[in-house]
């Protein structure tokens, strides 16, 4: 499944999608964790570890590399256009730490009327078609075994084809779907009737393949000018969509509930989202918790939607969640790139680990503004079901627009959504079924003439259905000749089959790329001057794709998007050779034989000592631990004294840390110390060597220094090139 | 249909709450899910007596047709208008008829062969919707 170089091979997860079967059918839960211990810590809300995995930045650095992974399920959605471009953006995602990968459906399929076939490109998303759900659970059968947890793979069944995709679904082994025939009603004017009576018969083909259902609700959310308003009216929206489930047999531990917290900073949002957030709980307590995260109020600004995520998330934490979703930061701009994909897993592993254990700690009031304002919700939600059977049922008040309606009802602005039961799309396609009707299939839900004696299928009769025989299952590879996968695939093969790369956001060889910029101008002028500069940069296409005003006149933050159109051939890299390390019982042993002192500094007008520290000191693992003497001379030294200090003790190494970069002072200090160790003639003995977050090797080298070491060093480095350069004699070559 | 104009209302939640007061936190409860129950109630109903082309092309699917296929005779079957007695049954009736396999049957049937067999059968025999 891989080529040489680690990547996925698409070629390879395309062939024999004919004999493709599932491995398995339904959805899976991470399995939860007892009180456990992972690293110096104790965790009272994980799961079972990945096996492969990319833990949060800061975990290498500082943690041991632990990777906790929280106790729910974590979603990441995907929509290129491109499913085989997603493919190797849900491996990404499933080695952050997603493990439900949920592709988003191509703009118009909801409206098509039968099945897609074969692999034609999407408009954000992609069409759902037999080939494709194929080649993806292929791809992540794979990806599943590497990252060690099962992966659900979700998609839609909704829109004028529902039932038909429920079929492809559950003959498929995809594990999630959204199902909720008011969404079709709604937002996509599908005739209602047709909706509701199409909703029955998919769900019921869920419940056979264990598919989780997530309802769309979260919709109205996203789609009402003032959010929060809606709350009363998306507890009725669930309780339709459930109820309604339930009628037709789907158990409540299938049945998932689209939660959204309505509103967002500078609101006060966690006071106005919880009580929402309790009262479905309550309400709703034994279905399934999907929280999403908003998006109505997103904007350009990636950092204000990761602080909107963020409480969110505390959201999910103070009351519960059994699926967390996640929304990219990007979503404000442009349908999801790579690595925001990424950056929104990890800020939900990174929130929901930190607030772990939170509820042992904190408690929600039962009484005060939290109860009231939830009791007051609900029985807003109460006043609403009330009406909608005065009126006559649902149908009736969906076509007197009481839904999406700005007001917090029972408050109406008159703004619905209105449609009519005769109309929409697929109108008047829906036809009693007569005394005689019969449908020989199992699974079938409703009014059915056919006769099965006790312990026979209902396809006996034909032999075997598709459910139970899924050698009957008709595959259909491509029916478009040009626009399809294969098509796609030779454009860009000479960056699959090569070394040569790109940049990319979304699709293999896309070119784009980013720049951030302050510009010292107003807002329009920061904008026209920044494509500017990306014009003679060479970007190609550039966009302006945020901007943020610092102060109306001294400057304006922008970012540009463009692309290039060179690549890059990864085979004529210089790339210098990382030097090995000496063991560390090597290094032991060389300071046993000969005993090594150096002396260390922070130098310059600088306080910072944590770095310094946890390379020198024997409790981080620092050159102590080695055997290595070392005399610290504290923070703010002169370079002078480091010298000095170094020919009182007959040193053999100084270490430098510098950590300040204004006006370049880091490098002034690496060179001023070298200059001294010369004039003072021990350049020879000594190891000179400087360390901060803004030095590298290349620069200290360049300053004239034996050795620099940036971010993420540690005290076995540091030690294993002061033993090597003394047992090389290399100091001040 | 006429689009009604849609209603305008203040909040008139603290009147209209009134009746709500005397329950306590689980009646409620109780009575948000009966009412639920009772919003609901006719849509499944309408859905447990009714077909449409998209369910019937389902039905066809797990016979063992593509979703081409089922798309063919699913329309053959409204435009003979005989989906109230479902596309699977038509198929099933027209095999009896033809003496072949299933699906060798729904090929027939999309090539014009063996309507008259069904036609035949279901003449004055669908009785009206359950």
């Amino acid at each position: 499944m891989l080529r040489e170089d680690g990547r996925l091979d698409i070629d390879t997860v395309l062939a024999d999608l004919e004999d493709y079967r599932p491995r398995r059918r339904g959805w899976t839960w991470r399995t939860p964790l007892e009180e456990t211990r992972v690293g110096p810590f104790t965790y009272r809300q994980i799961a079972e570890p990945q096996e492969e995995g990319i833990p949060l930045p800061a975990a290498s650095r500082s943690f041991d590399g632990i990777d906790p992974q929280p106790e729910c399920v974590i979603t990441t959605e995907i929509a290129s256009g491109r499913f085989e471009d997603d493919l190797r953006r849900m491996r990404m995602a499933a080695w952050h730490g997603a493990d439900h990968l949920m592709v988003i459906r191509t703009a118009g399929q909801s409206h098509f009327d039968g099945l897609i076939e074969g692999t034609p490109e999407g408009v954000g998303g992609i069409p759902i078609t037999r080939k494709q759900i194929r080649a993806t659970r292929k791809a992540l059968d794979f990806i599943e075994d590497e990252v060690g947890r099962p992966l659900n793979f979700h998609s839609y069944v909704s829109g004028v084809a529902g039932p038909e995709i429920g079929v492809l679904f559950a003959e498929e082994g995809v594990n999630g779907a959204h199902q909720d025939p008011q969404y079709n009603v709604l937002y996509r004017n599908v005739n209602m009737i047709r909706s509701f009576v199409d909703a029955a018969v998919a769900k019921k083909l869920m419940t056979w393949a264990q598919i989780l259902q997530i309802d769309g609700a979260h919709n109205a959310n996203a789609t009402a000018r003032e959010a929060w308003k809606v709350m009363p009216e998306l507890l009725v929206q669930h309780a339709i969509n459930t109820q309604y489930s339930e009628e037709v047999g789907m158990p409540k531990d299938l049945i998932g509930l689209s939660t959204v917290p309505p509103t967002a900073p500078p609101a006060p949002a966690i006071t106005m989202d919880l009580p929402y957030a309790v009262a479905l709980r309550e309400l709703f307590a034994d279905c399934q918790m999907r929280a999403q995260m908003n998006t109505r109020y997103i904007e350009s600004d990636t950092r204000e939607a990761t602080v909107t995520h963020v409480l969110n998330l505390l959201i999910s934490r103070l009351t519960s969640v059994d699926v967390q979703s996640t929304i990219t930061p990007d979503e404000g701009r442009n349908v999801p790139w790579h690595h925001f994909n990424v950056a929104a897993v990890d800020t939900a592993k990174q929130a929901l680990l930190g607030m772990d254990g939170i509820l042992d700690m904190v408690e929600l009031k039962k009484d005060g503004p939290l109860a009231d304002k939830k009791r007051e919700i609900i029985e807003r939600a109460v006043l609403f079901l009330e009406e909608i059977l005065e009126v006559g049922g649902y149908f009736e008040a969906v076509a007197r627009g009481y839904f999406v309606d700005s007001g917090y009802y029972p408050e109406r602005n008159g703004d619905g959504i209105a449609r009519d039961p005769e109309g929409g799309i697929a109108a008047d396609s829906v036809v009693p079924r007569d005394s005689d009707y019969l449908a020989p299939v199992c699974e079938h839900f409703g009014y059915n003439a056919l006769k099965v004696d006790e312990g026979d299928r209902a396809c006996q009769e034909i032999g075997g259905c598709t459910l139970c025989d899924p050698d009957k299952i008709v595959y259909i590879d491509e029916l478009d000749p040009e626009d399809n996968v294969h098509a796609r695939l030779q454009e860009n093969a000479s960056l699959r089959d090569s070394d040569r790369i790109k940049p990319e956001v979304e699709w293999l060889g896309d070119g784009w790329l980013t720049m951030h910029m302050m510009l010292p101008a107003a807002e329009e002028i920061a904008y026209y001057a920044a494509l500017q500069i990306a014009e003679r940069l060479g970007l190609m296409d550039a966009e302006v794709i945020h901007t943020g005003v610092m102060q109306p006149a001294e400057g304006t933050y922008v970012e540009i998007k463009g692309r290039v159109d060179f690549d890059i051939d990864t085979s004529q890299l210089v790339i210098p050779e990382k030097e090995e390390l000496l063991s560390e019982d090597e290094i032991r042993e060389a300071v046993k034989k000969e005993p090594m002192t150096v002396v260390a500094a922070t130098v310059g007008e600088d306080e910072h000592s944590v770095g310094m520290r946890e390379i020198i000191d024997i409790k981080h693992g620092g050159l102590e631990k080695f055997g290595i003497e070392c005399v610290y001379l504290g923070t703010s030294v002169p370079v002078d004294k480091a010298i000095d200090a170094a020919i009182e003790t007959n040193a053999s190494g100084i270490l430098i840390s510098t950590i300040i970069t204004h006006a370049d002072v880091h490098r002034k200090n690496m060179q001023r110390l070298e200059q001294l160790a010369r004039e003072k003639g021990i350049r020879e003995r000594v190891t000179l060597i400087a360390g901060g977050t803004q030095v590298t090797d290349d620069l200290a080298r360049s300053a004239g220094l034996d050795a620099g070491f940036g971010r993420g060093t540690t005290g076995h480095d540091v030690a294993s090139a002061l033993v090597r350069a003394r047992e090389e004699g290399s100091a001040g070559e | 249909m006429e689009r009604k104009a849609l209603t305008e209302r203040s909040d008139d939640f603290a009147q209209r709450r009134q009746h709500l007061d005397a329950l306590d936190d689980e009646q409620l409860t109780q009575r948000f899910w009966k009412l639920s129950e009772d919003v609901v109630k006719p849509l499944v109903d309408l859905a447990r007596g009714h077909t449409s082309p998209s369910i019937e092309r389902s039905v066809l699917l797990r016979m063992g047709f593509s979703g081409e296929e089922a798309r063919g005779l699913v329309q053959a079957v409204e435009d003979r208008a005989l989906l109230g007695k479902g596309a699977g049954h038509v198929v099933l009736v027209a095999s009896r008829a033809l003496d072949l396999p299933v699906r060798e049957t729904g090929l027939a049937l999309m090539e014009g062969r063996g309507w008259e067999a069904v036609e035949a059968h279901f003449d004055g025999g669908g009785g009206k919707g359950c």
